[in-house]
């Protein structure tokens, strides 16, 4: 589903990613860890088509398609989805406009005819269960005086109803109590299908306890250093980052 | 011919309405010399630097007698809120009863155009009439009293409230082609009252006129004063309003600019505060395009202790549009535990579009609280790329953002038929989507 080969992105002078291979396919999820600064969060925000980085070289395939020749909202179109680490919040937009005009343009995409508000809301009362939010979240503005955990969980509302092909969710478990993570982790759950696919970006080894990798991947410095099952989640857990980062320091 | 000239021939043939007031013709004459003697002002006035009205010194904009309108209900639906409010309708500056609803109003409170007012109550009129608007410096305001032929007289005597909204709407049609209208209101809120009122200024068609409209407003102690103004006069139209307001101890007075109409607009919303604890909330927005103008001034003046003064003015510019915000803080020495906040934010949709803000704050006593804040800007990046993220196309989002932007201000509307009719005609105008 997804093929990430030998990418290159910057900010500005600043190169992030220096040569990140990754293939995703459907039914998987893939976690990848890192300490701070090793580029996990932008490698999310390069496959989502955040304007603020530049690839500079290597290419991601997509469902066959070369997702950097498409515009953020395409990709979204195509079935790509990043939950963010720090929603934007849009005072003035309530989050049922929001949600029904992102289901409708990418139902537009694929030629299915949209839902009217009412229509809308039936879908709207089954997703909301699956994160437990209580409806009067959806006449709030999006995200606007959102605790963290609200915001968390209402992006995986977002990824609910949007039913994804690739989420990406990009710390989505920093700043969560266990309740919260508890919840967002099974909202996670029950979306996945064989046919998607979930990269989980994370820092921390205890998100994992809830959504059980198939790979696990170590982002240091920019590139991939070390690939594994489930268990190197745990070694990390118990050993840190440090064992691994020193060969690349020496 | 000199601008003032255009003004001096309409004046000498300006008849007295019948059975007005001998005081009457006195304030007029008066006001037109000096209006006489200060002219137009010219952007070399400190206070009219960003705006030139030369556009309308330079045309020669006439009174016109109106003849009966020919419109009808159905033609003023896109501007009335709730059919059962009290409604004053002025069409070419001409007061059109059988379009305006008479509702039932506490027996005591007085509602009548000031041609009424002028036969029935002229003394408690020359009580208040010119009390508040001063023109000594103000050449709009002279021009306003020396030519005001109607407007409308509001009395809500103490402790009275007026539960329903009352509406004023002041449409001009292809009949007032080279019109000028001088409308006034007077609104004397007695103590412990309450009224809002919401004044609409609208056009069926593009004529090019004038209106320069007056409001004095009293609002005394304990009253409460909700003053919305809607201006979406036709855009080859000029629109100058003055609002002067005094309030009493504990008084509340909150207005909403909403401008969005004429070629050249000028708005001046100037409050008082005399008594202590009084609060004043002057907000705005402003949605421009093309080549209009559109400038605000507020001035308030905190005269007595522990006031409040809450500002939040927006503005969207499209095109090669100008807006200006001026707004004034005054705290006077014995103004101690003041309280104000002045927000002036602009979006720039276009490369073209430009915007001048200037607060002004000038504090002469020490234990106070005042901040002001001013941005203009496009867009930010990162809530567009939150929307694209979703799906949403890159025009849709920024329409998106433009509304939420406006959003924010217009939430401050408590008067919700009034909030519903802004929000869906900005959100209609950037997304061109319908608004539920």
């Amino acid at each position: 589903m997804l093929k990430i080969t030998n990418l290159h992105a910057s900010v500005g002078e600043k190169e992030i990613l220096k040569g990140i291979s990754l293939t995703v396919n459907a039914g998987e999820i893939h976690a990848i860890m890192g300490p701070n600064g090793s580029g996990k969060s932008t490698l999310a925000q390069v496959i989502a088509g955040h304007p603020g980085y530049e690839v500079t070289s290597g290419s991601i395939e997509y469902d066959g398609q070369d997702l950097l020749e498409l515009e953020a909202e395409e990709r979204a179109q195509a079935g790509v989805f990043l939950a963010f680490q720090y929603p934007i919040e849009i005072p003035g937009v309530t989050n049922a406009y929001f949600l029904r005009a992102a289901y409708n343009e990418i139902r537009k995409a694929h030629s299915e005819p949209e839902l009217d508000p009412i229509e809308f809301l039936d879908l709207m009362e089954e997703k909301l269960k699956v994160v437990e939010m209580d409806a009067s979240m959806m006449q709030r503005s999006v995200n606007a005086g959102f605790s963290g955990g609200e915001k968390k969980r209402n992006e995986i509302l977002q990824m609910a109803v949007l039913a994804p092909k690739l989420a990406v969710l990009d710390e989505t478990d920093s700043g969560l109590d266990i309740d919260a993570l508890r919840i967002v982790a099974e909202g996670v759950n029950k979306l996945k299908r064989p046919d998607n696919a979930t990269i989980v970006v994370t820092h921390y080894q205890r998100l994992l306890n809830y959504i059980i990798p198939d790979h696990v991947h170590v982002l240091a410095g920019g590139r991939i250093i070390k690939s594994g099952g489930k268990e190197l989640a745990h070694e990390l857990e118990a050993k840190g980052y440090d064992w691994l980062l020193e060969p690349v320091t020496a | 011919m000199t601008p003032t000239a255009t003004y001096s021939d309409q004046f000498a043939a300006l008849a007295t309405p019948a059975g007005a007031p001998a005081w009457l013709p006195a304030l007029r004459q008066q006001a037109f010399e000096r209006f006489t003697a200060l002219g137009f002002p010219t952007t070399r006035n400190e206070e009219w630097h960003f705006t030139s009205v030369a556009p309308i010194a330079e045309r020669p904009f006439k009174a016109i007698k109106p003849a009966a309108t020919t419109l009808t209900a159905s033609d003023l639906a896109p501007w009335i809120l709730d059919p059962s409010w009290h409604r004053l309708v002025f069409v070419n500056g001409r007061f059109e009863p059988g379009l305006s609803q008479f509702s039932e109003l506490p027996a005591e409170v007085e509602v009548a155009t000031l041609s009424d007012a002028l036969r029935e109550s002229p003394e408690w009129l020359s009580a208040h009439l010119g009390k508040l608007a001063a023109f000594d410096a103000a050449a709009f305001t002279a021009l306003n009293t020396a030519f005001m032929q109607d407007g409308v007289v509001i009395h809500v005597p103490k402790g009275e409230t007026v539960e329903l909204p009352l509406q004023i709407l002041c449409l001009a049609d292809a009949q007032a082609q080279g019109a000028a209208f001088h409308p006034r209101l007077l609104v004397v809120a007695e103590a412990q009252s309450q009224i809002s009122l919401i004044e609409t200024f609208a056009a069926i068609g593009g004529a090019e006129y004038l209106v320069n409209a007056v409001a004095e407003v009293t609002v005394a102690d304990g009253a409460r004063v909700d003053h919305y103004k809607v201006q979406q006069e036709s855009t080859d139209a000029y629109h100058v309003s003055t609002v002067q307001v005094t309030q009493g101890r504990d008084s509340i007075y909150h207005s909403f600019s909403f401008a969005a109409g004429a070629a050249l607009s000028r708005a001046n919303i100037y409050t008082k505060l005399l008594g202590t604890g009084g609060e004043a909330r002057l907000n705005g927005l402003y949605v421009l395009d093309g080549t209009q103008h559109a400038d605000h001034q507020t001035f308030v003046e905190h005269i007595a202790e522990a006031c409040a003064s809450r500002e939040l003015y927006k503005g969207i510019l499209d095109g090669s549009s100008h807006g200006v915000f001026n707004g004034k803080v005054y705290v006077d020495p014995e103004a101690q535990k003041t309280d104000g906040k002045q927000t002036n934010k602009a979006l720039l949709l276009s490369e073209q579009a430009r915007v001048d803000t200037k607060p002004q704050l000038e504090i002469f006593a020490d234990d106070v609280k005042c901040t002001h804040g001013a941005t203009v800007g496009r867009l930010d990046e990162l809530p567009l790329f939150y929307l694209k993220s979703r799906g949403i196309g890159a025009e849709s989002a920024k329409a998106l953002l433009t509304y939420a932007f406006a959003a924010e201000v217009l939430e401050t509307i408590e008067n919700d038929p009034l909030r519903l009719a802004l929000e869906r005609a900005v959100f209609e105008r950037f997304t061109h989507a319908s608004f539920e």
